[in-house]
């Protein structure tokens, strides 16, 4: 769960899913597998095809849940096949919560 | 938003992978802007060339869509990281040139024109006022908008390939009239003399405005001799003024389409001379240049005519080099000017520019007449940078040193 917006293109290393941007909230951990939680997105439209090149190597997040999802973030979801879900109220999601996402619905726990 | 039948039968996969991924994603981005409907396009400009910024996996998708992928109204592309064809000239490494060329041959498949220009707008790709098209790069988007009167949203690469293959376009933002009108008077009383000073009126805007449109009046002296800048002086407020926080429309009162068309803004600056003095200020690492860099945007015909004359026969110095389109490249070389620019030992390369290419390392400081060209040479180069009028950037690579 981030607090802050993500920029994929030069503030996450595509190899890992490891946050590299300095002093990011989520700087040195992983999206890689997880369901992403942030506000929004940030950055260049390359982001897009960062977030392609992670879901073909496995870096990517499961999914990504978006308060207010940018351009960015909802192209490169399309591209790279991965669950995004826009206008996401985050209450009741924190850090280790189990969360499905079927389509558009979002389940909070087990 | 409402979506006909044919857009359904894209979503449906009818029209192949690579336009169901497309319809998919006007579909987002309609969803996300509240856009109503869909509506066509008459052409599209597609960034997202360079090897540099896609990589292997830019390069992975768009092979994956050109098996399939064919685009649905004229479509031009943005600069490559190299000259297609002086890439060794240049210094270009063998792989990086290899998978260059895979990308633009698979945009090739999909029926784009290797136009690799950053100013389709001289390279055979010019909408009339009034058309809506779906471009890439934030200075074609800005010159379009504002110059040409066309309508367009400043698209990512992805979504104008996607806006291409499907001929169609979300319709918010700027395609609507209400987002195209100025908010902020800008009152210009300094000289604007070069694209230079154009492009550090741009920054100084930027900064000032951020995301509001402005319309600009002209002081006699602002407007220059012919009463109208030139269409290469509105070229460098177009590309300036979103790289700095500006929006990708702007008016200039008796100058551009649709100034006229919308009320006056009270609110509003004046824009003196130290305001664009210090903008040039602020574009000034005060390091001597070891690179000139003319052509950010791709130059015009007229630019290089402008280049020639300047270097009059002079040898240079410095390293020069002149980025242009292919199709201005081509026309130039008829006039005797690329021959007359290399006999002095500078270099007319196409295809590119010093944004996207692999520049890194290898010049230590550039002078420049574009200011968003300083401000990419700051960042992915890592480059010191001047701003400077295009005689002066002809003079330090002949050999003069600022001071003189």
């Amino acid at each position: 769960m981030s607090s802050a917006a993500i920029s994929f293109y030069g503030g996450v290393d595509p190899d890992t899913g490891k946050v590299i941007e300095k002093g990011h909230p989520l700087e040195g951990r992983s999206v890689a597998g997880r369901v992403l939680v942030m506000p929004v997105g940030k950055g260049s439209t390359v982001g897009s095809y960062v977030l392609y090149r992670m879901a073909r190597q496995g870096t990517a997040p499961a999914a990504i849940l978006c308060g207010s999802c940018d351009t960015v973030v909802a192209v490169g979801a399309i591209l790279g096949d991965i669950p995004c879900v826009d206008r996401l109220d985050p209450g009741g999601i924190g850090d280790g919560v189990v969360v499905t996402v079927r389509g558009e619905e979002v389940v909070v726990g087990e | 938003m409402q979506l006909d039948d044919d857009a359904r039968r894209l979503l449906d996969g009818a029209g192949g992978e690579a336009a169901r991924k497309s319809m998919e994603i006007l579909v987002a981005l309609g969803t996300i802007y509240e856009a109503e409907r869909l509506i066509p396009v008459r052409s599209a400009q597609i960034s997202g060339v360079s090897y540099a910024n896609l990589g292997d996996a830019g390069l992975e998708l768009l092979e994956a869509w050109a098996r399939d992928g064919r685009v649905a109204c004229p479509s031009t592309l943005n600069p490559a990281g190299m000259d297609l064809v002086a890439w060794r000239a240049m210094g270009i490494p063998e792989e990086f040139a290899e998978r260059q060329l895979r990308i633009v041959r698979a945009y090739e498949r999909m029926g784009v024109v290797p136009s690799c220009t950053c100013t389709p707008y001289f390279a055979g790709n010019r909408p009339a006022a009034g058309e809506h098209v779906a471009w890439s790069e934030s200075s074609a988007v800005t010159f379009a908008n504002s110059v040409l009167g066309a309508r367009t949203n400043r698209e990512g690469g992805p979504s104008a390939l996607a806006a291409a293959l499907c001929g169609r376009t979300p319709d918010y933002g700027l395609h609507r009239d209400g987002p195209r009108a100025p908010q902020f008077l800008v009152r210009v009383e300094a000289p604007l003399p070069s694209a230079a000073h154009w492009g550090a009126l741009g920054a100084a805007l930027g900064r000032l405005v951020p995301g509001r449109v402005p319309l600009l009046e002209l002081s006699a002296g602002a407007a220059g001799d012919a009463g109208a800048p030139p269409e290469e002086h509105l070229m460098a407020l177009s590309a300036a003024l979103p790289t700095f926080g500006g929006t990708s429309i702007f008016h200039v009162a008796g100058v551009t389409p649709e100034a006229g068309r919308h009320p006056r803004p009270a609110d509003g600056v004046a824009i003196g001379r130290r305001d664009v003095a210090e903008a040039f200020a602020a574009l000034d690492d005060g390091v001597e240049p070891d690179l000139v860099f003319v052509g950010c945007p791709h130059a015009s015909l007229a630019t290089l005519r402008r280049v020639a004359g300047l270097l009059g026969g002079r040898p240079v110095r410095r390293t020069l080099w002149v980025a242009t389109s292919r199709a201005v490249r081509e026309r130039a070389v008829g006039e005797g000017l690329v021959g007359a620019i290399e006999a002095s030992g500078g270099l007319v390369v196409a295809d590119t520019c010093f944004v996207v290419a692999p520049l890194a390392g290898r010049f230590r400081a550039a002078v420049t007449d574009s200011a968003k060209g300083c401000f990419y040479a700051r960042g992915p180069n890592a480059m010191k940078v001047r701003l400077a009028s295009l005689e002066e950037c002809v003079e330090a690579a002949v050999g003069g040193s600022r001071e003189s």
